[in-house]
């Protein structure tokens, strides 16, 4: 028979308001639902049965749910960057104006070319990919592989940025309740007058679960329970909150939708709740299952639950004619909602030979047949139901009878939802009475004190008549896995498991045959389960169809994991705050603003941004550092060097303390000196350098390198709080409270004298590696005569709050000195000129001072430090370690950074051997020429030797090995 | 339009000095010097801008207004000069922010995993905002943020993000 | 994302505000050490399934680190002390050892 109009029941449905029509579009139609529909039930009031394709075959699908674990009626909703693909339409609430486009098909959903792999099917079984794309082997590339990947994934991604916002917020409660069915909301009343604070998280818009829909007093009860509920103040209730995952020591995740599809509310679209709760109550309830019938997913095929919650909730009538299949009693509520609602009932087709309890007795009270021992042999219809052919459920499918229909309302019985229960270690048990997993309450996932944190109840724990008293007596279920019971093989492949990925019951048969034991692996050859509802509707029949095919029982091939999230969760909603201008902490320095308005380009490092180069107008950046370096070789430039870690290190035994720390004796330093010093970790390797001021007799500063401070600071105290806790040493990170400047070149001390009253900078008063304290232009100082550009230089600090009128006043008085600020780059160039290492260039964590010639730092009267014993190993005193040296460009070319000196011969994969790598490499505008620092074996004692750099481009360039120091070896200017 | 969640407010002129010793030794100089009773561990003691707030097992921080702090670092050292202790004026290296608003404890739930409601009128609490670190406590009507210098920026961005007007936490 | 209680300041907080610091009560060995005892020192880590004793830092809070009694199987958590110390205090090893009777602290078994 034809699916005909009236769609839309004249009365009923307890979620919508006749009063307000909405419109939407679907794949350019404009349509009209009303307020409280669903997009499925929308869809289904103007007679729109077919809302999907199937993935690999591109069958025509009908919504075979009507909540979250429904696999066919999936859409792309919304436009531009608020496009999203495979959004359930059961689950989705109509919002004026939707747009809803179908997917997986092209031209339309009701002409698609892809149809075409359904009559190719018998060539599409089982583990196709794996055995149809191997030979011959050039063709995965260009052939197969493009195909795949173009015919790949249901639905589009969007391709603009989504302009929604999206947030997240913490909580604490005693006890969350998971789920506001008649089993959670009592679970939560009980807990809440213990006076427990208790959150109640549904995922509906509506609170009650399957209560109002299947007992005629069950909305009343609910009321009470929700009254009760809301007089208490130590209960939160949360509608539109999903429960998404549930992890460590009770911790939930739960995202709540507040304006999804909805942007004018101008409102965040989503929050993702981060919960920890003393305890969890999973009263999620139970899904559905399918039975497998041939052509059972042909549009107007779906679950008994769906069928009805369509009439009762939406007063939509999924079709005039209905047929009823099951192996339950719960079913024949469909029979009565539908025949209630003024629809018929053509039979109720019973795969249990007896049907006796008071649903079937009250279906048979109203004349409506019950036939039982019975099953449907096939569905017939392409688009839409049209047919069943009868037959016995215990032969193999010989018709007995026919029955005209639009739509069939199947039941296989009820699975409990135990996601939550088992995403934490929760175990199951296989009860044969009701065949089904349901939570072990003997092996509860366990909280950090060792006890179970979490209690299932209600249906989730397989307590399906948990509405107590408002049930009616049911007769058990008895298990189908296979409709009819010996139904061949041709009924076998039409009978579907996973809708989405049209996974059959034949399918994971020969997967069974083809040595598939493991229910894990027969879920990846096959695909079973593995589509965006991740197998609500199809695992448990999937694993019962393996386990007869593998001859043993069920909880022998057990469940797949059941992994967070529950269902799907938009990447923005784990991502909230953490996107364009809070993507991450952005650390910027006293004088950032400065910077940003002289054209700084701007260098990450870590977390802070520091200025590259300052780019004149029409200049580039090469050029920019060209001339930054040629301002501080010649005359005075300023960097800002804030930037750089400061810990001050107090106490009786702080020298004691820091000749740890350090591979140099930094005890000895007198009050008013500055020494270069290394830190290494307990494997010997580099890990840190900085130079070391000693403030007064106990008390020292320590400087380390932009990104290291709080690792080193950490560092620190962790060999003060877990090694030597009783030594005198206290530390703390001073890094933000001072700005740094480095005013360095010739002309520095020029510079500074103009601003340093009687604090007096010149070179007897203040040589080099010393410091002072004075003012300059009026702000408290400390001056240290520091160099790591090689030139005179003076690194100021000063209290954060007046580092940018240090800068300025520096700028405005040196003006006719042509002051120049410099960036990272130009220090980069003029330490690599000096041949002075940068920790992350010259070292990468296995590198060990001796490898770069730093011997002279460490003190060979210590009989300990960090790093000393390492040292010693036999790998670490190795000659033929690579060790620092410099590089001469033959031809006047950059040797890039990171280019390997090849050596003769060929390593076991047939790669040229090396003998060295350049680690740091730049045009240097002082010299003229190319400069660069490699390690090379035994490079130091090869002065003069050219190495060859092969490129990926296939040229050579040469390099002659030279001393890393190219620029004022004596060290006068930083001496002057 | 609704009102935002709270107001955001950076506070300036509040100086902040860090102390570090074994509270049994430094307490008494601490208390005498500032006037105001040695915190209990996690608390905050004083009043308006003259709080004394316990960090850790060594470590206080004293908050006052910037014109007071020479007087009371230099009277810190001076009384703490024959202990064992380190006293350093860290007002440069810090931002504060206050929320004020009837719903500064959202602005705060979205941004702290710290439980809010085991934090009470005289409690410090330190933990992070969002991948910051931040340290806070009770005042009239809301809560004072401290976070560090360099991040203000961001820390001001996200308790902007936060207080959005229509985004209250309460069950809609 | 366990939740542990920080015995230094005694504030009960999520993981993101600690930082893990491997295996605990490790000795030392110095520019003395023969070259097995170094080794293990540095590379040899006990990695058990059950009772481990960890080092954290409260590094979103305190400052302080300390050690964490807990079971890498099921995530129970026997107790926390502080780092100035050679071995878990009587309590916690009796916690431990009501799940596993036969455990005992062995400083040094990693050498």
């Amino acid at each position: 028979m034809t699916h005909t109009p009236p769609f839309r029941l004249p009365s009923g449905g307890r979620l919508i308001d006749r009063a307000f029509q909405i419109p939407f579009r679907f794949d350019g139609r404009t349509l009209r639902g009303l307020q409280g529909d669903s997009l499925a039930s929308a869809l289904l009031s103007n007679g729109q049965m077919m809302m999907g394709r199937s993935f690999k075959y591109h069958r025509p699908r009908g919504p075979v749910a009507s909540g979250a674990e429904e696999p066919n009626a999936l859409f792309g909703l919304g436009q531009g960057g608020r496009f999203e693909p495979n959004q359930r339409a059961t689950t989705t609430s109509l919002v004026p104006g939707m747009a809803l486009k179908s997917q997986n098909c092209w031209p339309s959903l009701d002409a698609d070319i892809g149809a075409v792999n359904n009559w190719l099917s018998p060539m599409l079984p089982a583990g196709f990919y794996y055995k149809t794309f191997i030979h011959p082997r050039p063709f995965w590339k260009h052939v197969f592989e493009p195909i795949i990947r173009r015919s790949a994934g249901l639905g589009a991604a969007p391709t603009e940025a989504d302009p929604d916002r999206y947030e997240q917020a913490y909580a604490h409660a005693d006890l969350v309740v998971v789920g506001g069915g008649i089993a959670g909301l009592g679970a939560a009343v009980e807990a809440a007058r213990n006076g427990q604070t208790v959150v109640v998280l549904e995922q509906d818009p509506v609170w009650g679960g399957r209560s109002p829909v299947d007992h005629p007093e069950g909305q009343a009860r609910i009321d009470a329970l929700l009254a009760d509920l809301r007089a208490m103040p130590n209960v939160t209730m949360r509608r539109n909150t999903m429960a998404t995952g549930l992890y460590d020591h009770g911790y939930l995740l739960a995202r709540e939708a507040l304006a999804d599809h909805d942007p004018q509310q101008g409102i965040p679209r989503q929050r993702l709740w981060r919960i920890r709760a003393g305890h969890v109550i999973v009263a999620t309830g139970a899904l559905e299952r399918p039975l497998s019938f041939a052509c059972n997913d042909v549009p107007g095929v779906m679950l008994a639950s769906a069928a009805r919650d369509f009439i009762a909730n939406y007063g939509v009538a999924p079709g005039q004619r209905i047929v009823v299949v099951t192996n339950n009693d719960d079913a024949y509520r469909t029979a009565l909602v539908a025949h209630d609602a003024g629809l018929d009932v053509a039979a109720v087709i019973d795969a249990r030979n007896v049907a006796d309890g008071d649903l079937p007795q009250a279906v048979r009270a109203r004349n409506i047949a019950v036939l039982t021992g019975s099953a449907i042999a096939k569905v017939k219809g392409g688009r839409h139901v049209e047919a069943v052919v009868l037959c016995d459920q215990a032969g193999d499918g010989k018709p007995t009878g026919a029955i005209d229909c639009d739509v069939v309302a199947m039941s296989g019985g009820w699975s409990p939802v135990v996601h939550l229960w088992s995403h934490c270690g929760g175990k199951l048990l296989w009860d044969k009475d009701q065949a089904m997993f349901r939570p072990n309450s003997e092996r509860p996932p366990l909280g950090g004190d060792g006890r179970g944190n979490v209690t299932a109840v209600g249906a989730a724990n397989g307590e399906l008549r948990c509405a107590g008293n408002l049930e009616r007596r049911e007769a058990a279920t008895r298990p189908v896995w296979c409709m009819p019971q010996g139904a061949p093989y041709k009924l076998r492949s039409k009978m579907w498991l996973d809708y989405q990925n049209d996974v059959k019951v034949s399918d994971v048969e020969l997967a069974a045959r083809e040595g598939y034991v493991s229910v894990e692996h027969t879920k990846r050859y096959t695909t079973l389960g593995m589509a965006t509802d991740q197998g609500k509707v199809s695992n448990i029949n999937g694993l019962a169809v393996l386990s007869k095919a593998l001859d043993q029982p069920i909880p022998a091939t057990g469940t797949t994991t059941f992994r967070p999230p529950y269902t799907p969760l938009t990447l923005a909603t784990i991502a909230a705050d953490a996107r364009a201008d809070t993507f991450q902490p952005l650390r910027k320095t006293p004088m950032h603003s400065w910077h940003e308005h002289h054209g700084a380009s701007w260098e990450p490092v870590g977390q802070w941004r520091r200025a590259y180069c300052y780019c004149a107008a029409g200049e580039d950046r090469h050029a920019a550092v060209n001339r930054e370096i040629k301002a501080v070789r010649q005359g005075v430039g300023t960097l800002d060097a804030s930037t750089l870690g400061k810990i001050v290190v107090k106490g009786p035994d702080a020298g004691r303390f820091l000749d740890m720390m350090y591979t140099n004796m930094m005890s000895t330093l007198p009050v008013g000196r500055c020494r270069y010093g290394l830190m290494c970790n307990e494997n010997g390797f580099l890990m840190d350098d900085g130079v070391v001021v000693r403030l007064t007799e106990d008390t020292w500063l320590c400087h380390t390198t932009t990104g290291g401070a709080d690792h080193i600071h950490g560092h620190m105290e962790d060999w003060l709080q877990c090694e030597w806790w009783d030594w005198q040493v206290y530390t703390a990170n001073v890094t933000e409270q001072w700005a740094q400047i480095a005013v360095a070149g010739p002309q520095a001390r020029q510079l500074l004298q103009r601003l340093s009253g009687s604090f007096d900078l010149s070179q007897d008063a203040l040589p080099f590696m010393s410091w002072g304290e004075g003012e300059i232009a009026d702000i408290p100082a400390r001056v240290y005569r520091i160099s790591f550009s090689g030139e005179l230089s003076y690194e100021i600090a000063v209290p954060a709050n007046r580092g940018l009128e240090l800068w300025e006043k520096l700028h405005e008085v040196g003006r006719d000195l042509g002051i120049t600020p410099y960036g990272t780059e130009a220090m980069h160039v003029m330490r690599a000129e000096k041949g002075f290492i940068m920790i992350g260039d010259e070292t990468d964590g296995t590198i060990i001072p001796q490898d770069l010639g730093l011997g002279w730092a460490i003190s060979k009267k210590k009989t300990d430090y960090i790093g000393k014993r390492a040292q010693s190993r036999s790998h670490m005193t190795d000659r033929s370690r690579w060790q620092l040296v410099g590089l001469e460009s033959l031809d006047g070319r950059v040797i890039p950074d990171g280019a390997c000196a090849v050596d003769e011969g060929v390593n076991a994969n047939g790669q040229r051997k090396t003998q060295g790598r350049v680690t740091s490499s730049y045009h240097s505008p002082t010299l003229g020429h190319p400069i660069a620092m490699a390690l090379v074996r035994h490079g130091p004692e090869r002065m003069g030797q050219v190495l060859e750099f092969p490129l990926p481009s296939g040229e050579v360039l040469k390099g002659r090995i030279v001393d890393p120091v190219f620029y004022d070896k004596e060290g006068s200017r930083l001496n002057g | 339009m609704a009102e935002a969640l709270a107001t955001i407010r950076r506070v300036e002129g509040m100086g902040m000095i860090t102390l570090r010793g074994a509270l049994e030794q430094i307490g008494p100089v601490v208390s005498d010097v500032t006037g105001i009773a040695l915190p209990e561990c996690r608390k905050i003691t004083g009043a308006g801008d003259r709080q004394l707030g316990w960090m850790s097992p060594d470590e206080l921080l004293c908050v006052m207004p910037v014109a007071d702090l020479p007087a009371i670092l230099a009277a810190l050292q001076d009384g703490l000069t024959d202990r064992h202790a380190l006293v350093l004026d860290m007002s440069d290296a810090r931002v504060i922010y206050d929320i004020i608003g009837a719903h500064a404890e959202d602005v705060l739930a979205k941004l702290s995993p710290a439980d809010l409601g085991a934090v009470g009128s005289d409690d410090l609490r330190r933990s992070r905002a969002a991948q910051t670190a931040a340290a806070f406590w009770r005042i009239e009507s809301g809560f004072r943020v401290i976070g560090f210098r360099s991040t203000a920026d961001y820390l001001g961005a996200l308790l902007h993000n936060a207080a959005m007007p229509g985004s209250q936490l309460a069950p809609r | 994302m366990l939740a542990l209680t920080c015995p230094c300041c005694g504030i009960t907080a999520e993981e993101t505000e600690f930082h893990p610091g491997g295996e605990a009560h490790l000795k030392r060995v110095g520019p003395e050490g023969a070259d097995d005892e170094f080794e293990a020192y540095l590379f040899a880590r006990k990695n058990p399934k059950g009772a481990h004793i960890e080092r954290w830092r409260h590094s979103y809070g305190c400052g302080k680190w300390f050690h964490v009694a807990r079971d890498t199987a099921t995530l129970r958590v026997f107790g926390a002390y502080t780092t100035q110390s050679y071995g878990p205090p009587e309590d916690i090893v009796n916690a431990i050892r009501q799940s596993y009777p036969d455990w005992t602290f062995d400083r040094n078994a990693a050498e």
